[in-house]
């Protein structure tokens, strides 16, 4: 058994389109969206409706938007930790100028930008004095919790205004709501970026091997110090949304949704390696994380069973295709 | 290199000098040896985890599920005593270690067979561990009412002036040290991190040397299962929430490279001991408690700044120029 990096290799032949499009590991989690999607049809009557629909998708689009930003970090080879600990220290800041007075568009503007500076500090500890981004993100996530519980303390912010509410709480039309819409609107901005785009490839090449990538020409530093800033501003916009759906902050808040952001990554598709993944896969996971958690919601089972489901799904979708292989390989 | 742990070690000795000088300064009482000897017996558990981790981080791997683990062990271990007091304590003990030792197992197994990522399997476990606790004990607690007097007090029985928790702290540090510096396995862990190629040329099994350092971290999450529940009295499902981060902060402050293949006992052990003598310090010199979490991490941070500038490898510097843009 020798260690997982040595053997990962680029294809010299890309398979037929038709037969990679209905093998592909995209194809397999339509699948399981599906296969969940009706299990909880038969198993609530509640579930078919489109006001359930919709509150279903509150349930994952604040996490899928940091995994969006998340995915092309760990395709790059390097991880964020902190995501939670930079809502909560945007949502804290959020709080404080809304005591000095802070109206709608102010708000938004700290929120978003706490993130920016947040992913920054993180991009320039990995990339400019050349640390494990790891133990950095580890260090960071203390931090940047830690700062929110040292303005907060037990205490907590509410009060925000009606309109600030509605970044959370609004409808676009009838039942898509903002966060749907802004969901979906960034998936295409990351697909188009990171399918389209030679900053994507760069992503890939930096991933798939970092000194050839610099041998290239590409500047290594430079890219995974943006994406850093990316899933900052990926967390900020979250701090928005999530602070404006519950009205209130404490500095507990968005607990664990580090894991579940990457659990979205890793399910869909994306090597915690680097190197690999595609966007359609993680918005799929995002997917299929929501309608197990909700399916199981209406179900009444509690929150802390749920996650047995979430880390059990991450475990056995990357062990099925390794078994598979395995299998495949003995036959 | 040698030398430069043992340098690490007297540096972060030397900073946990610095804060009890301090400290000590504005309240004399704070270095009594009484006192002393109290935050060592607070930190005893948090160092046999992070020397459990240490093992797991040597080899390159990560283990995010040890304090899902100890509360798993924890609950199960609390609901043996209530269910059944007659059992003794000796007894429910070593089957801590050996239900621990099992999960660590799982982990390991995962790691070694089917050559998943660590981080995603311990991910993963960290949330199934956790989840279970609630499963079996369905939410409510055990309370110290429903443990017997044995269990809670075995810990605090004084033995040479010490209480028996801090023995089981020197107990497993001295075996660690006998693991790490004495022992094939123990050479195995550090080579492995080194560089996993070359330790498969000298006939290294990688995989299963992985799988025996989550079965150790495993064994000693649930040893401090027991220990934590006997502790603070108290079984339920918050148990030790989030605490896989403390223990793995407690190794980075002691010297361990995330990169695998450096760090010591006696670096880990101090790692633990600064951290415990921080958050001791904390309510002595009238800082509000919720400074802790932000200092743990400022911790960190500047632990990793030291510890890079020490191990940075030499191969790298090749590409120094071309990147100098």
């Amino acid at each position: 058994m020798t260690d997982t990096s040595l053997h990962r290799s680029l294809p010299d032949r890309l398979d037929k389109p038709l037969k990679s499009a209905v093998l592909s590991w995209e194809s397999l989690l339509v699948l399981v969206a599906l296969g969940i999607f009706i299990l909880n049809s038969f198993a609530s009557p509640y579930f078919l409706n489109a006001w359930s629909l919709s509150d279903l998708t509150f349930n994952f689009t604040e996490k899928a938007l940091i995994a969006l930003a998340m995915a092309l970090l760990i395709i790059s080879g390097e991880i964020d930790l902190s995501v939670a600990s930079i809502i909560a220290l945007a949502s804290t800041m959020m709080g404080l100028a809304l005591q000095y007075g802070a109206d709608t568009p102010v708000l938004v503007m700290v929120g978003i930008g706490v993130g920016i500076v947040c992913g920054a500090f993180n991009g320039f500890l990995v990339t400019g004095l050349k640390l494990p981004s790891i133990v950095v993100t580890i260090g960071t996530m203390s931090l940047f919790r830690g700062i929110a519980f040292i303005v907060l303390g037990d205490q907590s912010f509410k009060g925000y205004p009606k309109s600030f509410s509605w970044f959370g709480q609004g409808y676009v039309w009838w039942v898509i709501s903002f966060e749907l819409v802004l969901f979906l609107v960034c998936a295409v901005i990351y697909w188009v970026l990171l399918h389209r785009t030679n900053f994507g490839r760069r992503i890939f090449a930096i991933g798939n091997n970092d000194v050839a990538a610099r041998f290239s020409g590409v500047r290594v530093e430079r890219i995974k110090f943006i994406l850093f800033c990316l899933t900052g501003l990926m967390s900020g916009m979250a701090a928005v949304l999530l602070t404006a759906r519950l009205g209130s902050t404490r500095p507990s808040i968005a607990e664990g949704f580090e894991l579940e952001a990457i659990t979205m990554v890793v399910l869909g598709g994306v090597s915690i390696l680097g190197g690999a993944g595609s966007i359609l896969g993680v918005v799929l996971a995002a997917v299929i994380v929501g309608l197990v958690t909700f399916g199981l919601g209406l179900l009444n089972v509690p929150g802390i069973v749920m996650t047995i489901f979430t880390g059990s799904l991450l475990i056995v979708v990357i062990a099925l295709p390794i078994l598979f292989r395995m299998w495949r390989q003995r036959a | 290199m040698n030398r430069l742990l043992k340098h690490r070690e007297i540096f972060l000795f030397l900073a946990i000098l610095l804060v009890l000088v301090l400290v000590t300064a504005r309240f004399p009482r704070f270095a009594q040896p009484g006192n002393l000897l109290t935050i060592f017996n607070d930190t005893s558990i948090l160092m046999m985890l992070a020397l459990g981790q240490m093992a797991v981080i040597l080899t390159r791997s990560i283990d995010l599920s040890m304090a899902s683990n100890l509360a798993l062990t924890g609950m199960i271990v609390a609901m043996t005593n209530a269910a059944f007091p007659g059992v003794p304590i000796p007894l429910l003990i070593a089957g801590c270690v050996v239900v621990g030792a099992a999960l660590g197992a799982f982990n390991g197994i995962l790691v070694w067979k089917l050559d998943i990522p660590p981080i995603v399997v311990t991910l993963g476990t960290l949330t199934i561990f956790r989840g279970l606790v609630f499963v079996i004990s369905g939410g409510a607690w055990v309370n110290a009412a429903q443990m017997s007097p044995d269990f809670i007090g075995l810990q605090r029985a004084v033995f040479l002036g010490l209480p028996l928790l801090s023995w089981f702290a020197i107990v497993v540090a001295l075996l660690f040290w006998v693991l790490m510096t004495r022992t094939p396995l123990g050479r195995a862990l550090y080579a492995i991190g080194v560089n996993p190629t070359a330790s498969v040329y000298t006939g290294i099994d990688v995989g299963r040397t992985k799988f025996y350092a989550f079965v150790i971290s495993g064994a000693v999450a649930g040893l401090c299962g027991y220990l934590w529940i006997s502790r603070y009295v108290i079984a339920s499902v918050e148990v030790a929430g989030g605490y896989e981060l403390t223990i793995i902060a407690a190794c980075v402050i002691g010297g361990v490279s995330i990169a695998g293949g450096i760090g010591s006992v006696g670096g880990v052990l101090l790692g633990a001991i600064f951290l415990g003598v921080i958050n001791n310090a904390l309510p002595v010199i009238n800082i509000s408690p919720f400074w802790q979490m932000a200092i743990s991490g400022a911790a960190i941070l500047l632990a990793v700044v030291l510890n890079a500038r020490g191990e940075r490898r030499k191969g790298r510097v090749i590409l120094k120029t071309a990147e100098g843009v």
